[in-house]
């Protein structure tokens, strides 16, 4: 089978946040304390993964100034989401700057007010009923990705007496096999509560937390809309075997 | 061109972009439903084989355990596996009868599981020729979790394939390989598989790195 022949650079899992990260407190009872078993040599299990390009999408649903709207019926202004317009763009690229194409990439947020539209979300901003929140595109055949979106608002969490989350979008992408799979989240650039953040502090590397930030990418703004910002995800890069083990 | 936001490992390779947990609204972005919100045209959810599907139907479920005994109720899981021949059906698509990626969450309810509805998987060659024993992989995301876990689950009436499984056999204690195998249950004539992950502690669960 063609997979078997793919490996992907190792993963630093140095690089990554430790599963037990005790300034984030949830991790201390939800990391694992034995040690992963690597498997040295993986297989077609590990090496290939789904191809979403048959997944029928609707077409705002990169749009999240569109997809929610309380009234369908509600053309131009009326009916779009409170908060700052922008544009979230950029490119999925593996470790050796090539193209990831055709992948998904799937996004979601709170509102301007820092509120999630989930049910066990009881913060006290309110819900925008033009705004969901949830967003998903697959990349072009550069890599290519870009959604339209409100800049979500930071809010509270309980974890110290007084922790708050920088403003972030979550964001998911594939990549070519399971092995890629690549759960994060984009910060915004300039935030002051981006290294105070529980979260990001799980990370042991500054150059790591770069990884993560979205950043202001005035030319590619739309003047007098909407503001852009860059985030390009790199996921691990594909190699090929050259000689079998014999 | 230069990313952005890339940072060099060499002047080669680029790092990784680095993980953060998927939080507990996970499911506004993946599990639209579980969150309590309006569903699109086509979601990936846990119906990866539909009833016309050629193979043995069977139902996948079990808990997330934290290292406290109590239960996960905010995880998210992904499942890859091969169909009922042990090929992998790379192409996602709602009209076949069977898909081979699929996605679930433990419910908000006191009870709190996870579940599938699949075939049972073929065995898959290991790339050492060998045949694996009938496997899911499955991915495990919640609140707390940094970076996603990667688990096997393996079936407890395939003792012959799971004894000479090229990956189970990696594992060193033969206690550990135990916390993989889920156990079989027959619920009004239908076959159901359970196996609870348990995050930390004791019979915790087995995560790979590859």
């Amino acid at each position: 089978m063609q997979d078997d022949n793919r490996r992907f650079v190792e993963r630093d899992r140095s690089w990554h946040p430790p599963a037990y990260a005790p300034g984030y407190k949830t991790t201390v009872a939800r990391s694992p304390r034995q040690a992963l078993v690597s498997m040295q040599k993986p297989s077609v299990s590990e090496l290939s993964g789904p191809d979403f390009q048959k997944l029928r999408m609707g077409p705002h649903d990169n749009d999240l100034l569109l997809n929610f709207r309380e009234d369908p019926a509600l053309t131009g202004a009326a009916g779009l989401p409170v908060g700052e317009r922008i544009i979230m763009f950029g490119r999925v690229v593996d470790q050796f700057d090539k193209p990831v194409p055709h992948t998904l990439v799937e996004m979601w947020q709170a509102n301007a007010g820092g509120r999630y539209r989930h049910k066990n979300d009881n913060y006290l901003a309110s819900l925008d009923p033009n705004f969901g929140g949830v967003g998903r595109c697959l990349t072009d055949e550069h890599g290519w990705y870009n959604f339209r979106t409100i800049k979500p608002g930071p809010y509270p969490w309980p974890n110290d007496t007084n922790s708050w989350r920088p403003a972030h979008i979550h964001i998911s992408v594939m990549g070519p096999a399971i092995s890629t799979r690549l759960i994060t989240q984009m910060y915004f650039e300039g935030d002051p509560l981006i290294p105070i953040c529980p979260i990001v502090q799980t990370i042991n590397d500054k150059d790591a937390v770069e990884t993560m930030i979205g950043r202001l990418d005035l030319p590619r703004s739309n003047p007098m809309d909407c503001l852009a910002y860059r985030f390009d995800l790199v996921v691990r890069g594909e190699l090929q075997t050259y000689f079998e083990n014999q | 061109m230069k990313q952005p936001n890339s940072v060099p490992c060499s002047e080669l390779l680029l790092r990784e972009t680095a993980s953060q947990t998927a939080g507990p609204y996970v499911h506004i972005g993946l599990a639209l439903a579980a969150a309590g919100n309006p569903t699109r045209d086509e979601e990936i959810w846990n119906q990866m084989a539909k009833p016309e599907a050629e193979g043995e139907h069977i139902e996948v479920v079990g808990t997330v355990i934290d290292g406290n005994g109590d239960l996960v109720r905010d995880a998210f899981i992904e499942a890859w596996q091969a169909d009922g021949n042990g090929d992998y059906q790379r192409e996602y698509d709602l009209k076949k009868p069977f898909n081979s990626f699929g996605r679930t969450a433990t419910t908000f309810d006191r009870g709190s599981e996870w579940s599938l509805k699949t075939l049972k998987p073929g065995p898959v060659a290991h790339a050492s020729g060998q045949p694996m024993a009938p496997h899911i992989n499955l991915m495990l995301f919640a609140r707390g979790i940094n970076i996603h876990l990667q688990t096997r689950l393996y079936f407890e009436d395939e003792i012959e394939a799971n004894a000479a499984c090229p990956v189970l056999s990696r594992i060193e204690s033969p206690t550990r390989r135990e916390t993989l195998i889920a156990k079989r249950e027959e619920v009004d004539g239908k076959v159901r598989y359970r196996l609870d992950i348990r995050l930390q502690g004791e019979g915790e669960t087995v995560f790979f790195d590859f």
